[in-house]
């Protein structure tokens, strides 16, 4: 009599514990399917589309890694080696001198070699530079754009989102294949089909 | 492919005319000295067989984790586990990749067409709640990162009164709820930006992060791991499936002999006491199930209010708050020191464009808020409907919803076996 008085809602609760554990493993299945069909192998990195940024500034501010994970990489196949660069001098610049007030980089992060007369290389000193774009503003409105803005992956800790990404006022950010981690200007030789802008 | 990829990536550049360097200015010199053009350096991310690592990691600790609660009955092992866990997740890992945050790559898998998710950040989501489903939350006992620094401070556990805890209990499932909406609308990852511990990890962050991230710990040297009970939203989905676990750890390796020893033992006040069924069965069967009717009603008013905040949700969304700004304002337009309104204006988007794009995130933030409102009335209602319920117990057993399986109470149990 006690026996069955006992037993009987004991095996009625392990029936509901059972059916709700079928369900919850159910759901759980359906929710990883789901998921699995937009899943891919490949890990995915943070990167900066170089055709979108607007050259803000905000990359300097934003990263969690200080001084940011993004730096301004140089293009050197779209470089016009001009003595009068847009992006090392102040537009405002009067004389021709590279005295360090006529330098537009903040930190005096691109280091200017003479290559031949009239052309000059520039080189950014990645140790130096905060990621700020003023020179990727000045080469892109004077010269030819061949400094921008990339995420370094060496110093990137590639967040689940992107602190900068969320502030980019030019939703210049996206997730790219880690296999193909860059979006160099003019050599697209890393880039593939998903980090198309379009 | 090269050349083609190159085009197409090159036409939209050249049709908005952004800033064009296809119109190359100055070209290239033809250099006579023999100058050799440097390659622009490529430094890669980590690799990829150490993301699978990480993967592999997660499963030989939460095996360990398990096998340590649940067969050897060791608060030791899982202690070690857990500093283990702290050290490679933590710190080496610096908090990122976490299963508490996989969750919003999940939902935005299922919700952002565009979105690929990386296999590791579905394994990672996956496998601790698979776990919890037949173990329960081992996870959380020495494998969480976030749970083993909180676990490692909680010196002076205090007992929150139940009816605290019991409100408190709330705030992971709006937090949840809110963290789902925010990255089904493609907003934001809201437990990513305000994980309080991730910036200890890296020893670098904003200084509010930091400043939250010590208060945490500090709170919880009394109340025992704060974050996990009152603020974690993976916590709920592995409380879910730990609820119905089919090998819970127990206090006891065979019978409860009622000593009460453990009573006191856990620091998260998560072990039930032994319950009589009070007054008459007939009137509670009844009152239970006024209570469960009451339930829908709950939903309702949850939905109602959550779509009547709709708007204020939105704000959070940069698109809506953007769109909201040149409305209101129409002359920061102008305002070049206004970095988003400069840059709206540059891109050439028309103003109708923007305000179609606010309306229809609004009107997802809509229904988003019913559904939010909704659960959090299923939510309130069903606690409700556990708090009128006495099921008889007799012994002290775990409450396997809120317990974090970290043995503690394991050791103050005198039988053995
Ligand atoms: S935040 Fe965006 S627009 Fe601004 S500099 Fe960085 S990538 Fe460019
Ligand atoms: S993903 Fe994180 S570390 Fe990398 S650039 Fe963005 S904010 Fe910086
Ligand atoms: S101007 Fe800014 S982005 Fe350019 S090199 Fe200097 S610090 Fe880097
Ligand atoms: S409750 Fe959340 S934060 Fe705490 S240990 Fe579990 S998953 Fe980690």
């Amino acid at each position: 009599m006690n026996d069955k008085k006992t037993s009987k809602p004991t095996n009625r609760r392990e029936f509901i514990q059972k059916g709700m554990r079928a369900t919850l493993g159910l759901s759980l299945a359906g929710l990883a399917g789901v998921a699995a069909f937009k899943a891919s192998a490949d890990d995915y990195v943070w990167q900066i589309d170089p055709f979108k940024c607007v050259s803000c500034g905000r990359c300097a501010d934003y990263c969690v890694v200080t001084p940011s994970a993004v730096k301004c990489v140089h293009a050197y196949d779209l470089c016009g080696y001009c003595d009068l660069c847009g992006g090392y001098l102040k537009p405002d610049a009067n004389a021709l001198s590279t005295a360090a007030e006529n330098q537009l980089c903040p930190t005096a992060a691109i280091k200017r070699k003479f290559v031949e007369d009239p052309y000059f290389e520039y080189e950014i000193i990645e140790t130096l530079c905060i990621g700020c774009a003023k020179c990727v503003e000045g080469c892109s409105a004077f010269g030819n754009g061949s400094l921008h803005l990339q995420v370094r992956h060496d110093l990137c800790v590639n967040c689940n989102e992107c602190s900068i990404a969320r502030v980019c006022p030019a939703d210049a950010f996206l997730r790219v294949p880690a296999s193909s981690p860059y979006l160099i200007k003019g050599d697209f030789t890393t880039g593939n089909s998903t980090s198309n802008p379009t | 492919m090269n050349r083609y990829q190159k085009i197409v990536y090159l036409l939209p550049a050249i049709l908005t005319g952004l800033p064009v360097w296809a119109q190359q200015r100055f070209p290239k010199p033809e250099f006579e000295t023999g100058y050799v053009q440097p390659a622009t350096s490529q430094p890669a991310p980590r690799m990829l067989f150490l993301e699978y690592f990480d993967v592999f990691v997660l499963v030989a600790a939460l095996t360990l984790a398990t096998w340590f609660v649940v067969r050897k009955r060791s608060r030791q092992g899982v202690l070690w586990t857990s500093v283990f866990s702290l050290l490679y997740f933590g710190f080496y890992r610096e908090g990122c990749i976490c299963s508490i945050g996989a969750i919003q790559n999940i939902v935005l898998a299922v919700f952002d067409p565009s979105y690929v998710l990386p296999f590791t950040a579905l394994l990672f989501f996956i496998i601790p709640l698979v776990v919890a489903l037949f173990y329960g939350r081992t996870f959380c006992a020495a494998v969480c990162p976030l749970g083993a620094i909180q676990d490692l401070v909680a010196f002076r556990p205090i007992e929150l009164p139940k009816w605290l805890q019991k409100i408190l209990g709330l705030i992971p499932y709006l937090y949840l709820g809110l963290a789902v909406l925010y990255a089904a609308t493609r907003s934001e990852f809201l437990i990513c930006r305000y994980d309080p511990f991730v910036g200890l990890f890296r020893f670098d962050a904003e200084f509010q992060m930091l400043l939250l991230g010590a208060l945490f710990l500090l709170v919880g040297v009394f109340v025992a791991r704060p974050y996990c009970r009152f603020f974690c939203p993976y916590g709920v989905l592995l409380g879910w499936m730990s609820t119905f676990s089919k090998k819970h750890m127990t206090i006891t390796p065979t019978n409860c002999i009622q000593c009460k020893l453990c009573a006191n033992s856990c620091p998260f006040g998560a072990i039930d006491e032994p319950v009589e069924e009070q007054g008459n069965r007939r009137s509670n069967v009844q009152r239970l199930m006024a209570y469960l009717l009451l339930v829908p009603l709950w939903m309702g008013i949850g939905g109602l209010a959550g779509s009547m905040v709709h708007v204020p949700l939105a704000k959070f969304n940069k698109t809506v708050y953007l769109a909201e700004q040149l409305v209101a304002n129409p002359e920061i337009k102008q305002d070049q020191n206004n970095i988003d309104a400069r840059t709206f204006m540059q891109k050439g988007k028309t103003m109708d464009e923007l305000v179609t794009e606010a309306q229809s995130i609004r009107s997802q933030f809509y229904w988003g808020g019913w559904v939010l409102g909704g659960f959090m009335g299923l939510v309130i209602g069903l606690t409700l409907v556990k708090l009128s319920s006495h099921r008889n117990r007799n012994d002290y057993v775990p409450d396997k919803t809120n317990c974090l399986s970290c043995g503690r109470c394991m050791d103050y149990c005198p039988v053995k076996n």
